[in-house]
């Protein structure tokens, strides 16, 4: 079983977010930079199926330099191959274009199931997962909590919950996860691991070595443009709910939700 | 000619989601700025008498597909319907609500179609018959205005409990007709097996109408029974900040935060929540948000409307009672 796992580099959850004066992008200085985390859930349910069916699991990261350290973190838990996709064209790129991107790059390797993370924490879009499987032309099934492989290897069974419910969802391989939290508890990576994660292979490649136009990417390529970044919207100052006693802060926190708020 | 707003409706077991009406109201107020016309695409199977209430909210027209491979949603089914209308409509804005399946939907479309689609917006507007959204960035740390290139049709779903939905007009009746279908068998990669039902009955913190919260503070996964009391008091659903899922106190899907599910009640009531700054992401466009924290210094009380200092394990309870003398 061949496993490919995309992962992205995104602001750790703890960043505080500041738009940059050209209000379009956030200021990169200062910001810590760590594998999305639902894109953890990917490299760790890949390493969980290798260890059960054997085979290989790859890691590709696409953005610049810093990525690197990223898909080391993947290869010290237990990835074989590493691949970063790093081109200055792809400054500013969209979704589709990113997508377009990793599937020249899927395309040159053998794979029976391709892992992403559901969303990326930083631009929340969901689409470059599906995207990539669209530009393979393989089915996908996201957001998921479950994952069965069937014993002869060709279909997969994913639990996919949706609002009030979960769907179970079955498919031919190859097919295209993107991972949800609840999926695995993902490893960490052991000294060992990571000593022998700086001698595993991790090849670069630009645009052109992937045999794609670098005029397709960037930022005037987009098909969702940015038109301007802003902080999010400030709340009023709120007030402090008055009162001796608990209970008499309960009473005029009631009241002030049915008279004033009218929400109770 | 490129015109129109198409909106896709989403059913479950026959009944339209309120996020679809919503998604319906909005595209009708664009549609409206345009002098444009509204159609609602609603698919599944034996679902064509519902097709009319899709008018009441706004839908001058509704396209129905019916189709026993529509039954329950697959992306590879629905995206492959979707596509075939959208081609032959033509429409110059596609909208659904972001539901778990409607940002499935508009992902894979987005990438079928080869055109932009902005996920989860907050708000809508149409131009010159181009749209631009508003939308949460950083899970709310920042919000992005975003604009779509000359490709159409310009996708957006809508987060739901944001939009307005318009007062449904039952004297509205809108024009009815069936969508051409031609599903491949040979395409269809992947089928629903198994629904797990939750039987409990909780509406999810997507889409619910007022949550109550609890963190770190509850102390124990014991102790949230005091937070499923006053839910039930106030019609609420329970979620949890990340410290207290990590710490195994609360499932996943309860989780409210960055990496976990970003809310819009008209109510959040947090609960022995400090306010880390990846939960405050998740709920900053609750509409009124209280804090319930001993600790006064805690960064939940600089976004709360309504700050109770105190121990928690008193007010809860106490509030929980004056709310139900309110109700009676």
């Amino acid at each position: 079983m061949n496993i490919i796992v995309c992962l992205k580099q995104v602001p750790d959850t703890e960043s505080q977010i500041k738009v940059a004066p050209d209000a379009k992008n956030i200021v990169k200085d200062d910001l810590k930079w760590v594998m999305n985390p639902y894109d953890e859930f990917g490299v760790e349910e890949a390493l969980r199926i290798k260890e059960k069916f054997g085979g290989e699991v790859t890691v590709i990261g696409l953005g610049p330099k810093r990525v690197t350290e990223s898909i080391r973190t993947a290869l010290a838990m237990g990835a074989d191959k590493g691949m970063l996709i790093s081109d200055p064209a792809l400054d500013g790129s969209d979704a589709l274009a990113t997508a377009k991107a990793l599937a020249a790059a899927v395309k040159g390797l053998p794979y029976d199931m391709i892992f992403t993370g559901q969303r990326g924490i930083d631009d929340d879009n969901g689409i470059v997962g599906t995207a990539l499987a669209e530009y393979l032309g393989i089915p996908h099934m996201a957001i998921i909590v479950k994952v069965e492989v069937s014993q002869d290897g060709k279909s997969v069974k994913c639990n996919r919950p949706v609002e009030g419910q979960t769907l179970v969802i079955e498919s031919s391989l190859p097919a295209l996860i993107t991972a949800q939290k609840g999926l695995n508890e993902p490893r960490y990576a052991s000294l060992p691991g990571i000593m022998k994660a700086k001698k595993k292979p991790l090849e670069e490649k630009t645009l052109a070595a992937l045999g794609l136009n670098p005029a397709d990417f960037g930022e005037g390529a987009r098909n969702l443009k940015v038109l301007e970044l802003t902080p999010p919207p400030a709340r009023k100052a709120g007030k402090i709910v008055p009162g001796d006693t608990p209970e008499d802060k309960a009473k005029e926190l009631a009241r002030l939700l049915h008279e004033e708020a009218k929400i109770i | 000619m490129t015109q129109g707003v198409m909106v896709i409706a989403e059913q479950r077991d026959g009944e339209i989601r309120k996020a679809s009406y919503e998604a319906v109201s909005e595209g009708k107020r664009l549609a409206d700025k345009m002098g444009w016309k509204v159609t609602a695409v609603l698919l599944g199977q034996n679902i064509k008498d519902k097709a009319a209430k899709l008018g009441h909210f706004g839908a001058d027209r509704v396209m129905v597909a019916d189709d026993a491979k529509l039954a329950a949603y697959t992306t590879d089914a629905y995206v492959a319907a979707i596509a075939d209308i959208v081609k032959a409509e033509d429409p110059a804005v596609l909208i659904m609500g972001a539901s778990v399946q409607g940002k499935d939907l508009a992902a894979r479309l987005s990438a079928r179609l080869g055109v932009g689609m902005a996920q989860d917006c907050t708000a809508l507007s149409v131009d010159n018959g181009n749209l631009t959204a508003i939308r949460p960035v950083y899970a709310g740390k920042a919000y992005a205005k975003v604009g779509f290139s000359d490709r159409r049709p310009h996708i957006a779903t809508t987060r739901p409990n944001v939009m307005v939905m318009n007062q449904p007009d039952s004297s509205k009746s809108p024009e009815i007709a069936d969508a051409a279908l031609s599903l491949d068998d040979g395409a269809l990669k992947t089928r629903v097996v198994e629904v797990l039902r939750d039987t409990s009955g909780k509406v999810d913190l997507t889409e619910a109408d007022k949550i109550v919260s609890g963190g770190r503070g509850m102390k124990g996964p014991e102790n949230f029974n005091i937070l499923e009391d006053l839910a039930a008091a106030i019609g609420a659903s329970v979620g949890a900040s990340r410290s207290a899922v990590d710490a195994g106190w609360r499932p996943h899907v309860d989780q409210v935060g960055q990496t976990g599910k970003v809310v819009s009640p008209n109510l959040y009531i947090a609960c022995g929540i400090s306010g880390a700054i990846q939960h405050l992401a998740g709920m900053s466009t609750s509409k009124v948000i209280v804090a319930i924290n001993k600790d006064p210094d805690a960064p939940i009380f600089q976004r709360a409307d309504y700050g109770v200092v105190d121990d928690l394990f008193k007010v809860v309870p106490a509030f929980t009672e004056e709310v139900k003398k309110i109700a009676h």
